[in-house]
């Protein structure tokens, strides 16, 4: 490609992330340091009931047990768990009962963010629990969604307020032994969102959920639950940010979520953590997991994620399909740009009979991105019938970013269909000179082939989503066309 | 975490057996040989046999393998039969150089009658004798004992096998046929080494059949370092057909120069456990390098297929197609690797894997990989697994044709993109047959019996 190229898209990658400020709010954070102790005084701070400090507690001893695994295609750099501080809550009243209690300057910060917090904006139609540091700072519309019996509401609040129902589902999805960072979220957790869609309902609008790491030398370990109970459905959303700081944060959630029943869980991500500036120094350690169980037959959980930010993203949001005639989507757009990297993909897990599955992942290299995708198919013996389709694109900006595929397929059953695509190639230079010659310029040329690219993901978010995946996708790009 | 107690404890055991009879071992080899066995043993010691924790031995499980009993093949034997009566080769058209390799060792009766005097084919052990310098130049320098126990294992054990040397600017017409014979009343371990160096300009056509003679476990493990040379021409097949005991671990080192071709075929036929692994290394713009696999799995067999494609240089080509039919509890893996270089641009880099099962119980594991570091290339792959087509079954059905044989005919199809690959005339007709044998069953019935009447 010529200089003139190049250098465009060196601009169009080079941008600065502008969700990089810092909120000037009283901070409430425990010593430094893991151990016993820390975990007893988060409980005792949130007033658990016994069953859940066992819970930490057991996590804690097995998490000890654990190594961190070292197969993903990633370079992390020693984590110091002694060094973190596990527990950061903005200083305010207990659940707020109105906008009024919030700190006006947590209610600017989401403003700034473009999240809506206030009901009166009823335009946007989404409720949202915005969850700063450890802890919800507010959720909205919980009346409304009371009325339909669906509860929408911070993880700490459900767990004063519906004991049973955590102590049901948490931790069956994803235990406390599933993983190193399970285990270790499963000991501090702090906050997240809870959500249960009560049977038959169709909740009427999207929720959401917003995190922001404010404090500096904090890990945010949040986790979410989603309980679909018979014929409900529900679409809900993830959005994140975090300052621009040079040191790494540590970010390790899980996402759980159960879909009885006929149900139907949409969840959408669109992870904008900080990536770390050009050199590669500072950024967020995104290491995720989220996992759904389609544990009635027909249900379906569709996952769809657009992942431009973070230093290192690691996660597989998966799908176990457990009911006969499930069906699991999994649809990603990954961003690696400058030093960045990921290594992300998903599993389904086929165990119903006729089941489905279909992954579609887009990955864009930029910089000295890499970017890996890494996806299990497996279908168990009983299950027959199986259908997957799993297409995984690479599309490579530059020639010192790197993009791997390793999927893994384990078939134990003969009446199964499974299908693998992928392919590795960069833009087109026919595809930019065929719109230079249509006089569209190379750099509006590049964010037009990458989002078309994008498209098939992209119109999977909810259309609020959309559109802001669309403008992150540019922004994450800018500068590093070439 | 018990398999990998007995593994490394199997581990242990050979390494034993090295050191206890390493004398006996070093004894025929020359010193340059032997100044492998240092490094193989230390490579050895920290891998040991790969198990299931490694990710490229995923899905396979060696320790059942390498549990039972054998007795190491360590020293040739005194055969006083004449091999050429036991074994004839059931191909009478096919005319090729005969060359005979004897529980690993390369029978010293060979004759190749109108062999070109530059071209030389002998026996490793002898070829390494010979201070001519290609053997020296080549020997140990591809097979890469850090990549693979198994390379480790065998560079530690090795003393014969079959060298191949063809000069520059010589094109050998008649393919050269390569028939490692399993014959023992005994269980046997068995190593074989070969080397074939293609230099400048040349061509070569190797052909490579696996047979075992007694009803008895093999378990052979043998590693081929293939040379390439600028502008030469390769063709490498290779037929697997052993009896259900046999244990096959067969790795093949490819390294290829400018404007190089190399296809490699393997069929795999029959056998206990076949374990391909195949590392070709493209060091040089032009390569053109074609990889190719079919096997048929059923009872409880267990085949496995491993292919590596390193791009380090610009300007390359790659095709990468396996298939697979897998019946009854067998088990079938399919682990490809695409690796592409920062500075390896318009690189071109193709794989697939397509699997048929027809049973319940059958079970395959695909792992198809692209690792790219370069941004100008086209690369590509695609995995699926399924079954014969309904529609086309019954298209046949209707036009009188029965279950059964519908079945064979869609099944042919399926293998025959593979088979059609092969280029050596008469030895295609025959692949076609014993495949068409495969399918029918026969193949395993008469690899199973023990009165060996064909």
């Amino acid at each position: 490609m010529n200089v003139e190229q190049d250098k465009i898209l060196e601009e169009v990658t080079g941008s600065e992330y502008k969700y990089g400020f810092i909120t000037d709010v009283d901070t409430e954070t425990i010593p430094r340091g893991l151990n016993e102790d820390v975990i007893r005084i988060i409980s005792a701070k949130k007033n658990e009931p016994e069953f859940l400090l066992d819970f930490r507690l057991k996590a804690y001893n097995h998490w000890q047990t654990m190594q961190m695994p070292t197969w993903p295609h990633l370079k992390i750099p020693e984590i110091n768990y002694q060094d973190i501080i596990f527990y950061a809550a903005p200083k305010q009243k207990v659940s707020p009962a109105s906008l009024d209690e919030v700190d006006p300057e947590i209610l600017s910060t989401f403003a700034k963010l473009g999240i809506p917090l206030e009901e009166q904006k009823r335009l946007t139609g989404i409720a949202v629990d915005a969850v700063m540091d450890s802890i919800s700072v507010k959720t909205t519309f919980r009346e409304t969604l009371a009325e339909l019996g669906i509860i929408f509401c911070s993880f700490s609040e459900a767990v004063q307020e519906h004991p049973d129902l955590i102590k049901k589902y948490m931790g069956s999805v994803v235990p406390y032994t599933d993983n190193y960072f399970a285990a270790l979220n499963s000991a501090v957790f702090s906050d997240g969102s809870f959500c249960f869609i009560p049977k038959g309902v169709r909740c009427p609008m999207e929720l959401s959920t917003y995190f922001r790491i404010n404090a500096a030398n904090t890990g945010q370990f949040e986790r979410t639950l989603i309980i679909a109970e018979d014929d409900s459905y529900v679409s809900y959303l993830e959005g994140c940010t975090a300052p621009m700081r040079d040191e790494n944060q540590l970010h390790a959630a899980i996402v759980e979520i159960v879909a009885l029943e006929n149900a139907e869980v949409k969840y959408s991500t669109v992870q904008n953590w900080y990536p770390g500036n050009k050199e590669g120094k500072g950024g967020v350690f995104n290491f995720v997991t989220k996992r759904g169980i389609c544990k009635g037959d027909n249900s379906k959980i569709s996952w769809t994620q657009v992942e431009t930010g973070s230093a290192i993203t690691w996660k597989y949001p998966s799908c176990i399909l457990r009911g006969n005639n499930s069906v699991g989507e999994f649809y990603s757009v990954a961003v690696t740009n400058n030093h960045q990297q990921a290594d992300t993909g998903t599993k389904m897990i086929h165990i119903g009979k006729n089941s489905k599955s279909t992954i579609i992942s887009k990955g864009i290299s930029a910089g000295f991105g890499q970017n890996s995708y890494r996806g299990l198919v497996k279908v168990l013996k009983n299950a027959d019938n199986v259908r997957n389709f799993s297409q995984c694109d690479s599309l490579l900006l530059g020639d010192k970013c790197g993009a791997h595929t390793f999927p893994y397929l384990e078939v134990d059953n003969d009446s199964a269909i499974i299908e693998h695509e992928a392919t590795t190639s960069k833009i087109g230079e026919d595809q930019i000179f065929y719109c230079n010659q249509r006089g569209i310029d190379t750099e509006t040329a590049i964010g037009l082939i990458i989002n078309g690219y994008a498209k098939e993901v992209l119109n999977k978010l909810p259309m609020e989503f959309a559109v802001e995946a669309q403008k992150l996708l540019q922004i994450s790009l800018e500068g590093s066309v070439g | 975490m018990e398999t990998t107690n007995t593994l490394s404890e199997l581990s242990h055991q050979l390494v034993d057996l090295f050191t206890e009879n390493s004398e006996l071992i070093e004894k025929e080899s020359t010193d340059y040989m032997n100044s492998f066995r240092t490094k193989a043993l230390e490579d050895f010691n920290k891998f040991g046999l790969p198990t299931k924790k490694q990710e490229a031995y995923r899905y396979t499980n060696l320790e059942t393998y390498f549990k039972g009993e054998y007795f190491p093949v360590l020293s040739p034997e005194n055969f006083s039969l004449n091999l050429t009566d036991i074994f004839k080769c059931d191909i009478p058209e096919l005319d090729t150089y005969v060359v005979l390799v004897l529980n690993g060792f390369y029978y010293n009766k060979n004759i190749y009658h109108y062999l070109p005097e530059e071209v030389t084919i002998t026996g490793l052990a002898q070829a390494s004798k010979n201070q001519n310098g290609v053997f020296n130049k080549h020997y140990g320098k591809y097979a890469d004992t850090s990549l693979d126990g198994l390379a480790a294992l065998n560079t530690l054990f090795a003393q014969d096998g079959v060298y191949i040397h063809i000069p520059k600017g010589v094109e050998l017409e008649k393919p050269i046929q390569i028939i490692n014979i399993c014959y023992s009343f005994k269980n046997l371990r068995i190593t074989h080494r070969n080397l074939i160096v293609a230099e400048d300009n040349s061509k070569v056509n190797v052909v490579v059949c696996d047979h075992t003679l007694c009803d008895k476990s093999y378990l052979s493990n043998s590693v081929t370092e293939i040379y390439a040379g600028e502008n030469s021409y390769i063709a490498y097949n290779k037929i697997q057909n052993e009896n259900i005991k046999s244990t096959q671990l067969s790795n093949t080192f490819i390294h290829q120069e400018a404007n190089s071709h190399v296809t490699s075929n393997t069929i795999s036929l029959h056998g206990g456990l076949i374990r391909n692994n195949v590392y070709v290394t493209l060091n040089a713009p032009g390569c053109e390098n074609n990889t190719y696999g079919l096997f048929f799995a059923d009872d409880h067999q267990h085949i496995a297929n491993y292919a590596e494609i390193r791009h380090m240089q610009p300007h390359c080509h790659s095709d990468q197609l396996f298939k697979g039919i897998l019946d009854d509890e067998a088990t079938g893996t399919f682990n490809g690797k695409i690796y592409v270089a920062k500075d390896a641009q318009k690189t071109e880099a193709y794989q697939r894997n397509n699997n048929i099962l027809l049973s319940k119980t059958a079970k395959m594991n695909s792992k198809p990989q692209l690792e790219i570091y370069a941004d100008d290339v086209k690369c590509s792959h695609g995995a699926t697994m399924g079954q014969l087509d309904n529609d086309a079954l019954f298209y046949l059905r209707t036009r009188g044709i029965n279950e059964k044989e519908a079945r064979h005919l869609l099944m042919y199809a399926f293998a025959n993109e593979v088979i059609s690959i092969t280029n050596v005339p008469h030895l295609k007709e025959r692949i076609i047959e014993l495949v068409d044998k495969r399918l029918r069953g026969e193949l395993s019935r008469c690899n199973n019996c023990t009165i060996g009447c064909t």
